[in-house]
């Protein structure tokens, strides 16, 4: 059981990272909104696996993707805050259900997921746009950009997971 | 001692969250100064045999678009070629040549980041090293960045960290190519003083004070201008002839002067101060 669920986040891995490189990124919908779905990794991510590995894991994530598209290490930097922060915004999206030993994802009401994913996507965009674009003076085009990319991220997040929803675990 | 490893341990999360923060901002610090950090880009080889593999499926579906393109190039140049005069044998001598040409394709293209980098299919095993230029049949494209053995990156011109030396067509009007990350086939050139005659429509070629790129390679039309804030120069909006979102065979040019050229540049320096 516990290997299978290795298993299975060794394979979301990989298969994220390719679809986030090859698919995603040449997306380039009105010239600038290339979704981010590969965030779909840690809001799959099992809830009471160890934080160090998750947050290394996540970091390994942004930095492969990083690899990918030449941005040295801003999805690293992203990447790793939303890990970090993950059980801060479950706590405020679930309350205190979350810590109980039989606490799962699919127990909780749509609504909650839809806020707990929306909240891991507007961090991630807000950290990664405010490195990428690296000036304050431009602070209306980070939002601008966080709004849009994150409304499309959030989209297609959600097709995929209800595409890819794990309803056996 | 004791409270010291209780606080770690407390912390434990926290500090390895902080580490690894720090460890990529750092980078990311680094790379928006100078030079990025040599391995940390695509064209290692992992990320350049899976793009090149994806490449290789996908070019299929635009070949016959692609033949298209490169057999109107060739009959430009074979026009050239014919209506030119007759050239004695001496330029004909390979000794004397300023410029080599490798022909290669794009496997990763980029247009929609501030800092975008494309990348290519030859690398240091076929010559290729940083600083080259890169174009394509219709104009000016980059300047590759890094090398690895087979594959290399290329800092396009929709990055903010690029500045190419260009002029307008036919006279000796300078400005640095760079670009404002709004539009991806629009490019603008700055430093271009207030009493040179600017008209839309005009061509902007490369210049010749780079040491990359032969002159007169073409680069867009102006789409329009205006007087900058402190009305000392312009600031002119050009439209590019190149597609930036359908780049795929390209042309990367070595100067072969071009060690010379910074050994003289440096030592001068050296001599002035």
């Amino acid at each position: 059981m516990i290997r299978n669920s290795y298993f299975i986040n060794i394979i979301r891995f990989v298969l994220l990272i390719l679809v986030q490189v090859l698919v995603f990124n040449k997306l380039n919908f009105f010239g600038y909104i290339n979704p981010m779905v590969y965030i779909l990794f840690l809001y799959w991510y099992p809830i009471k696996e160890k934080r160090q590995l998750f947050l290394l894991l996540s970091f390994l994530l942004g930095f492969l993707i990083d690899l990918f598209s030449d941005t040295v290490a801003i999805h690293a930097a992203a990447t790793v805050t939303i890990a970090y922060l993950r059980p801060t915004i479950m706590r405020f999206c679930f309350g205190v259900n979350y810590e109980f030993q039989n606490f799962k994802l699919t127990n909780t009401t749509r609504a909650q997921q839809i806020t707990f994913l929306t909240l891991l996507i507007i961090i991630h965009h807000l950290v990664f746009f405010t490195l990428e674009i690296f000036s304050f003076e431009n602070t209306l085009l980070i939002l601008r950009k966080v709004l849009a990319i994150s409304i499309a991220t959030l989209i297609l997040c959600l097709l995929l997971n209800s595409l890819f929803s794990v309803k056996k675990e | 001692m004791r409270q010291i490893i209780n606080f770690i341990l407390r912390y434990k999360n926290f500090l390895l969250y902080l580490f690894l923060l720090i460890i990529s901002l750092a980078l990311t610090v680094q790379s928006h100064s100078y030079h990025r950090s040599k391995y940390f880009n695509s064209s290692n080889w992992l990320t350049g045999n899976i793009y090149e593999t994806t490449s290789n499926i996908t070019t299929y579906f635009g070949l016959g678009e692609e033949n298209k393109k490169l057999v109107e190039e060739n009959k430009r140049l074979r026009k050239l070629l014919f209506n030119q005069k007759k050239e004695d044998s001496m330029q004909l001598d390979t000794t004397n040549i300023t410029y080599r040409v490798v022909a290669s394709q794009v496997i990763k293209n980029s247009y929609s980041l501030p800092r975008n980098y494309i990348t290519i299919k030859k690398g240091s095993a076929d010559g290729i090293k940083p600083d080259m230029g890169v174009i394509t049949a219709n104009g000016i494209l980059g300047i590759v960045e890094n090398t690895s053995k087979n594959f290399a990156t290329v800092q396009s011109i929709l990055n903010t960290k690029s500045r190419i030396n260009a002029k307008i067509k036919n006279t000796n009007h300078y400005g640095s190519l760079v670009w404002d990350t709004k539009d991806y086939n629009t490019v603008q050139l700055a430093d271009v003083e207030r009493l040179v005659p600017v008209k839309i429509g005009d061509t902007i070629v490369t210049g010749a004070s780079s040491s990359i790129f032969p002159e007169n390679i073409p680069i867009g039309v102006i789409k329009n201008f205006d007087l900058n804030n402190s009305q000392s120069s312009y600031s002119i909006d050009i439209k590019l002839f190149n597609n930036m979102a359908a780049v795929r065979s390209i042309y990367i040019i070595e100067n072969v002067q071009r060690e010379e050229i910074i050994e003289l540049e440096a030592k001068t320096n050296n001599d002035s101060q």
